[in-house]
């Protein structure tokens, strides 16, 4: 059982080894020869301009927040739709109450103003 | 099938009024509204649990398990939160945060509360667990723009989750080894094989997650700052219903497995040490404390200890004495925090002796304090005693004694920061000027102090009726299956 992992546990130990030597042979024996291009962040990108730490609108995670809510919905779905005759009638009431548990919810959301983005 | 939705009937209530309370705050934005509507609902689930109160067994596919027990359990949950909703509103007014969803969330943590103690499978074990917990860490930060009340909600939340993790770990563990995820087909899987490492790692996870949310030593640092920091009605909440709902999925799971746990001597030494390390460690540090809520707080780890020792017993009567134990517990608590909530105001009036001369001002309210203080200490003739005395009479009967005595001298202990409370309130003179809060609410303080009186002078009715409760929810293999 543990013996079956072996190859595994070698590989690891392989790319580590191998990760740390070649780094470190890079920096010991590799040429330096710095200039202001080889210094930019991305040598042949965009530019990057101002601090990574800026400050997102609070907005854009309760739309996130929303669309994960009803993706999940869908998620259900496909399964139930796929097996729809087997479940029958009981089935079908089930996701319609589970479909309108999420409306409720989604006509919160659409009263408290989750939606106006300004 | 019809069967199954009249066996869940006050589960499905209320689900269905949460969905209510949300389209109703939504229509109207009222939350005055909200909250009666929020009162109406407790009161409704709490009178179908009632009326329901005889029906036994599994519904939805063996998924919930509906008995007495958790009937019972239902009752304390909606009387948690119907006491928190009705003496919620001033303390929020006075913060600016006045708003219909905190009614609509402590609502959604009581059905979580629910599913919680019917929980036959461990799927719904850990829903239930998440939708108390989830709720909880929303009304622990509902102060959003005060620094200390989200510093409660992260550290309950990145903590909380983390003792969900463990949680989840444990169960997925007890599925690697038994392949069952109904705890009474895990039961029957154990009794034919023998318990094997794997499950006893799991089990000992899904323990540790529960022992976290009822604040047991070593889990328990979180308590004190998250009680400090939350809106002090929500801190009420978190103390009595979260922590009977933990116990009774404690009590399930652990009655569950109860022949296998009867021949594990080990099981029956590290609850107890927990329990005697919870009850030493919550007293010691309530004694050094100023701040009253810091203080109610330690308290209530202390009091978490007390009832693991009903666990520890692992009979009938232990059981059935924390089921006693978390009523009353469920009425000093809310009500000690309660007089908290109505006195404190921004800052001012957290300290004990901040409570000096109360009584010379408000007679009522300072009486009721006291019986509070004195039933958390386990004064005789009230509710908190005969708690204690159960849980401690069923550690004797289980040849637990050494724990049993502990837990005296650790409610000796305990009775001197409660008596300080007391002591402030009746023989000091007023520092400053009067307190002031309204006069309805020293009587629903009354009330509720009666209740726990009551509850100590006449407690065989409700420990009949727990012990009642206790015999419907031990169906673990004979209903046929």
């Amino acid at each position: 059982m543990i013996e079956s992992y072996l190859p595994i546990f070698a590989q690891i130990v392989v790319a580590i080894v191998l990760g740390v030597l070649l780094s470190t042979l890079g920096v010991l024996i590799g040429p330096k020869r710095k200039t202001a291009q080889k210094l930019t962040t991305y040598e042949s990108g965009i530019e990057p301009v101002g601090a990574a730490k800026e400050r997102v609108s609070v907005k854009y995670y309760l739309v996130a927040m929303l669309f994960i809510v009803f993706d999940i919905e869908v998620v259900f779905m496909y399964p139930w739709a796929v097996s729809f005759r087997e479940y029958g009638i009981a089935g079908l009431l089930s996701m319609v109450t589970f479909a309108l548990l999420l409306l409720a919810g989604y006509f919160y959301i659409i009263k408290k103003g989750a939606l106006e983005w300004d | 099938m019809p069967n199954d939705y009249l066996l869940s009937l006050p589960i499905l209530a209320a689900a269905g009024w949460s969905v209510l309370l949300i389209i109703l705050e939504a229509m109207l934005s009222r939350a005055a509204l909200t909250r009666v509507f929020a009162m109406l609902g407790f009161a409704l689930v709490g009178g179908l649990s009632v009326i329901g109160f005889p029906l036994q067994g599994l519904a939805f596919s063996e998924m919930l398990r509906i008995g007495g027990f958790q009937h019972f359990a239902n009752i304390i949950f909606c009387l948690s939160g119907l006491l928190v909703v009705a003496l919620s509103e001033k303390y929020l007014d006075d913060e600016n945060v006045h708003y219909g969803e905190y009614y609509i969330v402590a609502f959604i943590s009581v059905v979580g509360m629910m599913l919680l103690a019917a929980a036959a499978n461990m799927a719904i074990l850990f829903i239930g667990l998440e939708m108390m917990s989830i709720a909880l860490y929303v009304l622990a930060g509902l102060m959003r723009r005060d620094v200390r009340s989200n510093e409660a909600a992260m550290k309950y939340f990145l903590l909380g989750a983390f003792a969900s993790g463990l949680l989840l770990y444990g169960i997925s563990l007890i599925y690697g080894a038994t392949g069952e995820l109904a705890l009474h087909k895990i039961a029957i899987a154990i009794q034919t094989g023998s318990a094997s490492m794997l499950f006893w790692i799991g089990f000992g996870l899904l323990i540790t997650g529960f022992l976290f949310k009822i604040s047991a030593v070593p889990f328990h640092q979180w308590t004190p700052d998250v009680y400090d920091g939350s809106p002090t009605p929500a801190a009420a909440f978190m103390s009595t219903g979260a922590k009977a709902a933990a116990f009774s999925a404690l009590i399930v799971v652990v009655t569950n497995f109860s022949t296998l746990l009867q021949n594990s001597p080990t099981w029956s030494l590290v609850i107890s040490s927990i329990a005697l390390a919870t009850m030493v460690v919550g007293n010691i540090a309530a004694l050094a404390q100023e701040n009253l809520k810091r203080m109610l707080a330690y308290s209530s780890v202390a009091h978490a200890g007390y009832m693991l020792v009903g666990i520890a017993a692992a009979t009938p009567d232990g059981y059935s004495g924390i089921m006693f134990y978390t009523l009353v517990y469920t009425l000093m608590n809310i009500g000690a925090f309660g007089v908290v909530a109505l006195l404190e105001s921004k800052e001012n009036l957290l300290l004990a002796s901040d409570y000096a001369g109360l009584f010379k001002h408000r007679p009522m309210l300072a009486g009721a304090m006291a019986v509070f203080m004195l039933s958390l200490a386990g004064v005789p003739p009230l509710g908190g005693f005969i708690g204690k005395y159960k849980v401690f009479a069923a550690a004797v009967d289980a040849k637990l004694t050494w724990l049993a005595l502990a837990g005296v001298l650790a409610s000796a202990v305990s009775a001197y920061y409660y008596l300080r409370v007391v002591y402030f309130m009746f023989m000091r003179d007023p520092v400053g000027e009067a307190i002031s809060a309204p006069a309805t609410s020293s009587l629903a303080f009354a009330l509720i102090a009666v209740a726990v009186v009551l509850l100590g002078v006449f407690p065989t009715e409700i420990l009949r009726i727990t012990d009642a409760a206790l015999k419907f929810a031990q169906l673990p293999t004979q209903t046929g299956f």
